[in-house]
């Protein structure tokens, strides 16, 4: 049993209670204490009807609006010229794109990267806040969780619309043939690919098994309403009735893959790292890169569950459920990570400049002569998220917080192409030196994917319920009133 | 650095071949004969002057010029560039599919058929001696007819370099097995060191101690391109008053 402070509620005996506390602070009227930001969360805040509650959390979910209808169209069309300008590529061959000798990797690398890297956040925070017991957790899990799914399937497939023969990439699989020749486990490549399928078969897996409560209560309604969501949910719910065994079964299930997927998460973008650190190209060589990327990639993800959050909210008018709290919450994790992620830059930085080799100096001269816009959102938007994120009043700020999070992102997205782009365009051989801009078709198909990733999301808002509702209940069906003698205080169970 | 001598299975046990090229910098004078003898032989495709701009020249052999010192002094250097065969071969290890691997007599060998055009092993070569076919290669009319029957035309979408001209090389180890002795100095040479008007390359078995290419990178002329990656390369180039590898 562990206890968090009580705040005032409904009942009579409660505001008893609280009007006998003593305290300089207690014995205001309960009535008037101002709409202020607390310390604790509770979820009974936003749960008091039960029928009140599903009402407003599966609202995003079965009503739809014309508007609606609109954005996804536009959003299929950005797709459409994607994969038209795909096909396009695919046909005529890759030099449709600006790569060239000795420039073999470009900004679809870098967008891959920029998508595996958001794809860590979602389940590392979902699975760290659930393993802390951090109970504000409980809303937004859901939308976290969704992200990191989508945005591997988006990174997934940058690895296909980048390889010049499309038609072979089955030669990557371990698929017996007559040759006995199975793909090659030196190459990091191999890895990588290995450790993102992993890593979307958990992160999926780690979705769908924390959405059968959930996907029941929306069983329950659609049937009631005779929606044509019954017959996937009826399906997808696996005939979920909540009983003792079932809940028992589903809390073993969702820590034992919280742990798997808080193991498998810095692995992906290590090893996505290693892409890099394992050549011996300059400037990718190197030991940081492993913590370097994972700690951008949370960075960049915790950005963007931020981001999501403050649309969802608007969005949705889920103002109540995913609150300033939550943004306030999140935004302090930004700061720690910011500074995480300022420190290896330091160490990226001075740690080069103060060894004084002419490469390396070159190479870092090279970056500021050819992309100095791109370092400047890099190094001054992380500076500046420090200091402006240290403030409470900033991160309660939900304009403030959007455009921070999505300074973060820019940043870490020009990271990705200072990560890719500079370091070939200046290999060892001089001879070869060379420049790079991406190409309209590179563009059109990053535009797609940005559009394919907001368009997944947009589809699973309305398939399934974006709030964990389950765990909402959960929270306030493990908490309650408890006197102390003659103070009552909100308690909180745990295992 | 000592000598390596790649040793592998028992087939390197009966044919003890490591082929291995010199070029003599302080020969070559930047004639272009080589490129040109390198893209006849081997269907390398010719993409075309846009292309060309892109960055994409094609050209399994290339002459690097180097200008040294301020004018009036001014004294270029040529340098031909070509896959470097190297012993460890910073390409193959990244390669996911097998495309690219060493073979038994020292060759960092390229499997078109294999490739899926990951582009890694480009990334990774310190040489940049990799190349991409951007585009299908495309050949005029009548053009089609001078293409070279022992070499395949690569499709879009794959990664190709210097094979050191492996259909002669094949050839010749053919030859001499019909007449039933190993091959003997001289009876390999490919398209490059053919052309080469000053005789600046030359070609052949290098742990066979009677080779010219033996004896030549035991001249104390011999050096590797970057040396300092590790990366062993089977060309070595002579150059006067340099240090020596061997």
């Amino acid at each position: 049993m562990s206890t968090s402070s009580g705040h005032a509620h409904g009942s009579a005996e409660h505001k008893a209670a609280f009007n006998d506390l003593t305290d300089v602070e207690d014995i205001r009227d309960p009535e008037a204490v101002p709409e202020v930001v607390r310390s604790t969360y509770d979820d009974a805040d936003i749960f008091r009807d039960e029928k009140e509650f599903n009402d407003h959390t599966l609202r995003p979910m079965f009503y739809t609006t014309k508007a609606y209808f609109i954005f996804v169209i536009a959003l299929s069309l950005i797709m459409a010229q994607g994969v038209a300008t795909f096909a396009v590529q695919t046909y005529y061959g890759l030099g449709q794109t600006n790569m060239h000798e000795p420039l073999f990797w470009g900004s679809y690398i870098a967008t891959f990267v920029f998508w595996v890297g958001m794809s860590h956040s979602g389940t590392i925070v979902s699975s760290l806040l659930r393993l802390s017991h951090a109970n504000w957790r409980r809303p937004i899990l859901r939308a976290a969780e969704a992200m990191t799914a989508f945005s591997l399937l988006v990174a997934g497939l940058f690895p296909l619309i980048h390889v010049g023969r499309l038609w072979r990439v089955y030669y990557m699989f371990p698929l017996p043939n007559q040759r006995t020749l199975w793909p090659q486990f030196k190459s990091p490549l191999m890895w990588d690919m290995m450790a993102i399928s992993v890593y979307m078969v958990g992160s999926m897996t780690f979705l769908y098994v924390g959405l059968i409560p959930d996907l029941a209560i929306a069983r329950d309604r659609a049937i009631a309403n005779n929606n044509w969501r019954q017959h996937y949910l009826k399906f997808l719910a696996l005939g979920w009735r909540g009983s003792n065994r079932e809940w028992m079964v589903y809390n073993k299930a969702s820590l034992f893959l919280a742990v798997i997927i808080l193991l498998i998460a810095p692995s992906v973008h290590t090893i996505v790292s290693w892409d890099f650190a394992m050549t011996m190209t300059p400037g990718w060589h190197t030991t940081i890169f492993g913590p370097y990327f994972v700690v951008g990639a949370i960075y960049s993800g915790v950005a963007g569950v931020v981001t999501l959050m403050i649309v969802l909210r608007w969005l949705f008018k889920l103002d109540d459920v995913i609150r300033i709290l939550h943004i306030d919450a999140l935004g302090k994790l930004l700061v720690v990570i910011a500074i995480i992620w300022t420190y290896f830059y330091v160490n990226e930085y001075i740690v080069t400049w103060y060894s004084h080799k002419p490469e390396e100096a070159h190479m870092w001269a090279w970056q500021g002569e050819r992309f100095p816009h791109l370092l400047w959102i890099m190094l001054g938007g992380s500076v500046l998220n420090i200091f402006l994120l240290s403030w409470s009043r900033v991160r309660r700020n939900v304009y403030m917080m959007f455009w921070m999070s999505l300074l973060v992102n820019a940043g870490m997205y020009s990271e990705r192409y200072l990560i890719v782009v500079p370091v070939l365009t200046r290999r060892d051989n001089p001879f070869m030196w060379t420049d790079y801009l991406p190409s309209g078709t590179e563009l059109s198909i990053i535009a797609a994917s940005f559009a394919y990733f907001i368009f997944l999301y947009a589809i699973f808002i309305k398939l399934f319920p974006i709030v964990t509702m389950a765990d909402v209940k959960e929270g306030v069906v493990i908490s309650g009133d408890m006197k102390i003698g003659r103070h009552s205080v909100r308690v909180q169970a745990r295992e | 650095m000592g000598k390596i001598k790649v040793k592998l299975f028992n087939y390197k046990k009966q044919n003890d071949y490591k082929w291995a090229m010199t070029i003599d910098l302080d020969r070559c004078n930047g004639c272009g004969a080589c490129v040109v003898g390198c893209q006849a032989e081997n269907n390398v495709a010719v993409v075309g002057e846009e292309q060309v701009e892109h960055g994409r020249n094609m050209q399994w052999l290339r002459i690097e010029r180097y200008v040294e010192g301020t004018y009036p002094d001014v004294k270029v250097r040529f340098l031909p560039m070509m896959c470097q065969h190297c012993d460890i071969a910073p390409c193959e290890s990244v390669c996911p599919v097998w495309a690219t691997y060493q073979n038994p007599e020292g060759l960092n060998v390229q499997v078109y058929n294999r490739c899926i055009g990951t582009r890694f092993c480009g990334n990774n070569c310190p040489y940049s001696a990799r190349f991409f076919n951007w585009y299908d290669s495309k050949w005029e009319k009548n053009q089609e007819n001078q293409l070279n029957p022992d070499v395949s035309v690569r499709e879009k979408g794959v990664m190709e370099k210097c094979t050191m001209c492996m259909q002669r090389i094949r050839r010749g180890k053919d030859l001499a097995k019909d007449e039933g002795r190993p091959v003997k100095d001289g009876d390999i040479q490919p398209a490059c060191a053919q052309t080469c008007p000053t005789n600046a390359i030359t070609f052949g078995d290098i742990n066979d101690p009677h080779s010219k290419v033996h004896d030549l990178a035991h001249s104390g002329r011999a050096i590797r391109l970057f040396e300092e990656k590790g990366t062993h390369p089977a060309v070595l180039y002579l150059k006067g008053g340099s240090g020596n590898v061997y």
